[in-house]
């Protein structure tokens, strides 16, 4: 993870994201109008979210088999990145929900169920700063991680495709299939989540670099 | 080394707006209801948190040097 043509790429990509997802034609759909762009932009922190998450878990599995402290870094870290990408996929989401739904918050059965998920992982954070033994918070959490984790499935990819949501994709329709149509957005839209799952993994990666410093210099003392 | 690339950066940024100041409401900054002026900021934006990143990988790879040492 410390080479860096892979962060060069992440730029390139983003920065492609930034350029053509303003400047590329898009549908012309009513209510929608151009803020159809949104979906490069808001859509990516969720698949970052779920990478991230994706890699705690697996993480938090790597901890409990081996007992080592550092995965219990790499598995707390790489859940704190991915709720701060929650945390912007669930604004960029009300911002764009207030003028095209009518109202930032609809109760929207994906917007519900997205934020008990966010609770669930905040739930961790809590969780983890209310033990100071060392052992027995990382064995905790890791446990509380893999429960968490298995939130997803149902709270992101079941729930919300057996009722009718706002959300395209939902209401027992494939998810993009209205868009994966139009082969000028999928130009824009799969860049765009490359490129930010990666600028979430550097993010992550200089966070758990830094935790590791700080443990191993705890530990030296 | 990164100062005067900052301020090289600068520089041409500045020429590059006070270029366009100066000529007539034609050119591509101004088309399309200035739509590109919210793409350079929001470019300069990310340059901005891109150059932060990697100050910031290099400086943790600095240290995690010295930790080795």
């Amino acid at each position: 993870m410390r080479q860096w043509w892979w962060k060069i790429l992440c730029g390139v990509l983003v920065l492609f994201t930034v350029v053509a997802g303003f400047m590329m034609p898009v549908p012309r759909l009513d209510i929608l109008n151009e803020t159809i762009r949104n979906l490069y932009f808001h859509v990516p922190m969720w698949f970052t979210m779920i990478v991230l998450f994706t890699a705690a878990f697996v993480y938090s599995i790597k901890y409990l088999r081996s007992g080592k402290l550092e995965d219990d870094i790499y598995a707390s870290t790489l859940t704190s990145t991915g709720i701060l990408f929650s945390i912007l996929g669930m604004l960029t989401g009300m911002e764009w929900g207030k003028y095209t739904w009518g109202a930032a918050w609809s109760n929207d059965p994906k917007q519900l169920c997205t934020a008990i998920l966010m609770l669930i992982y905040f739930a961790y954070g809590i969780l983890r700063s209310g033990m100071r033994d060392e052992e027995k918070r990382a064995k905790i959490s890791a446990v509380y991680n893999v429960f968490a984790f298995a939130m997803i499935v149902p709270l992101l990819f079941v729930l919300p495709r057996m009722v009718d949501s706002l959300h395209p994709g939902n209401g027992g329709n494939p998810a993009f299939a209205k868009y994966d149509l139009d082969s000028d957005m999928r130009m824009v839209f799969w860049p765009a989540n490359a490129g930010w799952i990666m600028l979430g993994s550097w993010i992550a990666s200089l966070n758990i670099r830094l935790a590791l410093l700080k443990h191993k210099s705890e530990n030296d003392l | 080394m990164l100062r005067s690339i900052l301020a090289t950066i600068l520089v041409l940024l500045l020429s590059v707006v006070t270029s366009q100041a100066q000529t007539e409401m034609a050119d591509t900054m101004r088309s399309n209801g200035k739509i590109y002026v919210v793409v350079v900021v929001l470019a300069t934006i990310f340059a901005g948190i891109f150059t932060y990143l990697v100050v910031l990988d290099r400086k943790i790879g600095r240290m995690e040097k010295e930790n080795r040492n």
